[in-house]
């Protein structure tokens, strides 16, 4: 059995992984490990071949794989450990990672600190339960771009593609390119839960049809899929009797939400939070076991990559600080609420405040799509803080970042989300946009 | 490279053909293959377990529900009694986890101690009537609204999948032929009698047939000009959770029974999954395996009168088996019309307990209709042991990887099935041909993911051992190839896995 201690080690060589790790060796971290069970760092950006990866991050247009490219090499070049193909199987509180892998073996690893960055995975069908028969030919979106994209087969001829997350809108438009016929976009919503460049790059250039509040209420086949059957629904999501019509398809990609991968934090008891399914944390990073920080899709799932690396820097440094005894266990002292109009908040906590920070970044979702309108820190002395915002979906987080003198002392952090009673014409865009 | 796995050329004769890789197919060959005789099974489809073994609720019931004096009562206890003995050297995954038929109202009660008495007069062990509060205490989840409840202690849950495994490869261990990918086309009689089988790959010579067809077992009896029995397939849907919800309950829940079936149930399933279902509706085709959303809504009403609190945010899939309705008893026995031709046939509940009791009924008919049964003294009643990766201990884990780098190499990460573990369920007798076949021998695959970061890996893997092209490899069916070439590209062969 290799056994080995670190300073840092993290779990998941994608983008999150890889910053942290970065960031942990720039922060005086001296003995850094990324463990990652695929045979190459990268994460999924390795099967997403098409651009739009790192405007903000090298203010450069970048694949998938050129921007994990970018973080491979300078994660070659700080001395960082990496061990491949490797798998972790248990993280226990304390530091104590056993992990295994065909040239590895079993090995264990202490760790000082350790960052979950294992990433997020697809829901399924049988999640959302769509009836009908089990016929081949129904994949997840990501599995589906994995066999074109890197294995080189095609997962279907004639697609139809059930919900309206990106990975699916990046699918209807590889598909098409790869010469099969994709015949629709189902999505239940009322809305597209897609960025708004997606859907016009990947379906409206393509002349792919989005039908919002409809849903796939059966699949059909024996051998392979052969068709769906789809329905309108109503404001309560329940199917429109005499709305369903057929189409034929072999193939069925679902597009309908990922989930963070965090099993390992679960099983040491991490809370977590029931909106994001990641874990509950500061605005280090840190969970509520210490020394275990998060950060990237495991924690919440992202739209863009540049943001998850931002992200895991911050989870990187502070894990580096906590492996040096600089700080310690989180507090988690205060409460951020995501109050009305918003779904989710990242981080949920907020432990003591570091000597010399001047703003903290805070990630939000919105409950629904709203027009203009105006997000909005709520203390205990009222408003401290806001921001107008053009446009607000769902499915594009809002990132802002806030002035740590706004809510310094106050015990009550609440986070509002209402519509803007008198819009302005703005200059130049205040929100964080979909690159 | 794996050695090239085509399918092998089909035998020409045998001393008894058993048609149908159902459980109890592979009961019955594995019975049959104690003694020295030529035993083939054919099965239609790619791999064994792809009929109504492979979709129903995986419980060995205790057999107090049958009605006293029928096969079903004397088989079901029968069979119970054997997978206790036998299970664990076959590799098949039992849990003695006991069964509570829970009663809502007096009249519920009433039930069960009627059904007490039953199961008394049938030999079951252990019946006890238990009150409210004790059977609160069991099961914490239950609803607030029961009155009490029948505890059964024997009743078990079981792999079905792997007990069809388990049988077929003890078969052929004991050298049993099983053809796949065989349909049987024709029987063919002279006088009466049963001289030989046509199937889709070539014709077998036999004086002894076993129709173990399942739902098709009616038509198999009509190919030798028996029309003594229909078959009528009633299906049953199920709904199934992540095992993060397995604390849900403990035993094996019944509602208190209707005359027409045992109702809709909260199990545990052997693997620590929690399942729901089944209901009961008829249906026209003999493969009508379709899940509907109204069949989903009142396996879930129904299973709410049990357990309220259901985590439907878990659930990973959702799936439905045929029942082959056919009387109120098993069909067991010579055909009333051809000689040497001998059902097991309409077995629905219990099927799957009563599976190697049948095997011994059907042994002892053959063997009255005058086949010589010989021991065989090489027969090996066990299968070689297959430890999980995650059920041994770091120093048997390490060994493991020392001698085989594949077994530390993890594909399914949802499970935490090895690559080693997978190669070895493909090559093992009996082994796995399809996508499905590899998920429900080592659970890749089965996990709350369902596939989505394994099942490319895993196809891959399925492409080397067998030697076939990655647009060759199938989800379960003949014809359920997964992946094509993409245009312009030659077929690569040798994708990682
Ligand atoms: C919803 C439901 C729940 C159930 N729950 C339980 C339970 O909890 N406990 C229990 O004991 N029992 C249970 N049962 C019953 C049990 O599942 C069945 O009795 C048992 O699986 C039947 O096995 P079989 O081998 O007869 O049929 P099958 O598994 O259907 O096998 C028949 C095989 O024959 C093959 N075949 C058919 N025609 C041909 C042909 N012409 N040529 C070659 N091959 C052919 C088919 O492909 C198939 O593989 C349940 C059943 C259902 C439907």
């Amino acid at each position: 059995m290799r056994d080995a201690t670190y300073d840092v080690v993290t779990i998941g060589g994608g983008p999150a992984g890889m910053a942290a790790a970065l960031a942990a060796r720039q922060a005086g971290a001296d003995r850094v490990l990324i463990i990652e069970r695929d045979r190459e760092l990268g994460g999924i950006l390795q099967q997403c071949i098409h651009n739009g990866f790192g405007l903000r991050k090298f203010k450069e247009e970048l694949t998938g794989p050129g921007y994990a490219d970018r973080y491979i090499e300078m994660v070659g070049a700080a001395g960082i450990d990496v061990w491949l193909d490797s798998t972790v199987l248990a993280a226990e509180a304390g530091g104590r990672i056993t992990c295994v892998g065909p040239t590895t073996g079993l090995a264990t690893v202490e760790a000082k600190a350790v960052v979950h960055s294992m990433g997020c995975r697809e829901r399924t069908r049988g999640a959302i339960r769509i009836p009908g028969s089990r016929p081949a030919g129904v994949f997840t979106a990501g599995a589906a771009q994995r066999m074109v994209n890197m294995e080189g087969y095609l997962p279907g001829r004639d697609v139809v593609i059930i919900g309206s997350g990106d990975i699916g809108l990046i699918m209807a438009r590889r598909m098409t390119l790869e010469g099969a016929r994709v015949r629709a976009v189902f999505e239940i919503m009322p809305y597209s839960n897609g960025l708004t460049r997606n859907i016009v790059q990947c379906l409206e250039d393509f002349g792919i049809p989005l039908y919002l509040s409809h849903c796939v209420v059966a699949v059909h086949g024996h051998d392979r899929v052969t068709g769906v059957t789809v329905a309108e629904v109503d404001a309560d999501l329940h199917v429109k009797p005499g709305t369903e019509f057929d189409l034929p398809c072999d193939c069925v990609l679902l597009s309908v939400g990922l989930i963070p991968e965090n099993e390992l934090g679960r099983a040491i008891g991490v809370s977590t939070d029931r909106i994001t399914s990641g874990a509950v944390v500061d605005q280090f990073r840190q969970t509520s076991k210490p020394g275990f920080f998060a950060a990237g899709n495991v924690l919440h799932v992202h739209d863009l990559v540049d943001l998850v690396s931002n992200e895991a820097e911050i989870a990187g440094r502070s894990a580096a600080l906590f492996a040096k005894g600089v700080f310690g266990e989180a507090t988690h002292e205060r409460a951020v609420i995501a109050g009305e109009g918003l779904r989710q908040v990242v981080p949920q906590r907020l432990s003591t405040l570091e000597k010399g920070k001047n703003a903290i970044r805070f990630f939000f979702r919105s409950k629904a799509p709203m027009g203009p309108s105006i997000i909005a820190l709520k203390t205990e002395d009222g408003i401290v803080w806001d921001r107008k915002l053009r446009v607000v979906k769902p499915s594009e987080m809002i990132v802002a970042d806030i002035p740590v003198n706004r809510f310094a002392k106050a015990s009550h952090i609440e986070f509002v989300l209402t519509l803007d009673e008198h819009p302005e014409p703005l200059e130049g865009a205040v929100e964080e946009e979909d690159a | 490279m794996g050695e090239m796995r085509g399918l092998e050329p089909i035998s020409s004769k045998a001393d008894v053909v058993v048609i149908g890789g159902g459980v109890v197919g592979c009961a019955i060959a594995r019975e049959l293959s104690r003694y020295r005789l030529d035993v083939v099974l054919l099965e239609q489809a790619p791999d064994v377990a792809t009929g109504t073994s492979k979709a129903n609720s995986g419980i060995l019931h205790a057999g107090f529900d049958c009605e006293p004096g029928t096969w079903k009562a004397r088989l079901n206890v029968r069979g119970a009694a054997l997978y206790a003995e036998i299970a664990e050297g076959l590799g098949i995954p039992r849990r003695e986890i006991g069964s509570l038929v829970v009663a809502h109202s007096d009249a519920d009660l009433a039930t069960c101690e009627s059904l007490l008495a039953r199961g008394r007069e049938n030999g079951v062990a252990g019946l006890e009537i238990w009150g409210a509060d004790r059977l609160r205490a069991h099961e914490p989840s239950i609803s607030a609204d029961v009155a009490g409840a029948l505890w059964a202690p024997t009743a078990a849950v079981v792999c079905p999948f792997l007990a069809t495994v388990g049988f077929g490869e003890n078969a052929i261990r004991n050298g049993a032929k099983i053809h796949t990918e065989c349909g049987v086309t024709g029987l063919v009689t002279a006088g009466g009698r049963i001289v030989a089988v046509e199937t889709t790959r070539g014709r077998i010579e036999a004086r002894f047939v076993v129709n173990a067809a399942g739902v098709h077992a009616a038509d198999v009896a009509r190919l030798a000009g028996d029309d003594s029995f229909t078959i009528h397939p009633r299906r049953g849907e199920y709904i199934l959770f992540d095992r993060s919800t397995g604390a849900l309950a403990r035993s094996v829940l019944f509602p208190t029974p209707s005359k027409v079936s045992k109702g809709i149930l909260v199990s545990p399933t052997v693997h620590g999954n929690i399942f729901i279902g089944p209901n009961a509706a008829d249906v026209d085709e003999l493969d009508d395996v379709e899940t509907t959303a109204p069949g989903l809504d009142e396996i879930i009403s129904g299973a709410r009168k049990i357990v309220p609190d259901l985590p439907l945010q878990n659930a990973i899939t959702e799936f439905a088996g045929l029942r082959a309705a056919a009387g109120k008893d098993f069909i067991i026995g010579e055909s009333p019309i051809v000689k040497g031709l001998v059902h097991a046939a309409g077995i629905q509940s219990p099927g799957l307990t009563s599976a190697p009791a049948i095997g011994e009924a059907i042994a002892e008919i053959l063997a009255d209709l005058g086949l010589k049964l010989t021991p065989d003294p090489t027969f090996v009643p066990v299968n070689p042991h297959r430890p999980k990766f995650t059920e041994q201990t770091p120093v048997e884990q390490m060994a493991r990887i020392a001698a085989d780098p594949l077994a530390g190499r993890v594909i399914c990460r949802c499970e935490t099935i090895t690559e080693a573990e997978i190669v070895a369920a493909i090559r093992a007798p009996c082994g796995a041909r399809t996508i499905d076949g590899v998920k429900r021998r080592v659970r890749a695959g089965a996990g709350r993911c369902q596939g989505g970061f394994c099942g490319p890996r895993v196809t891959a893997i399925l492409a080397r051992e067998l030697g076939i092209p990655v647009t060759a490899v199938r989800k379960e069916t003949l014809e359920s190839w997964l992946f094509y070439a993409r245009a312009g590209l030659e077929i690569r062969e040798d994708i990682d896995a």
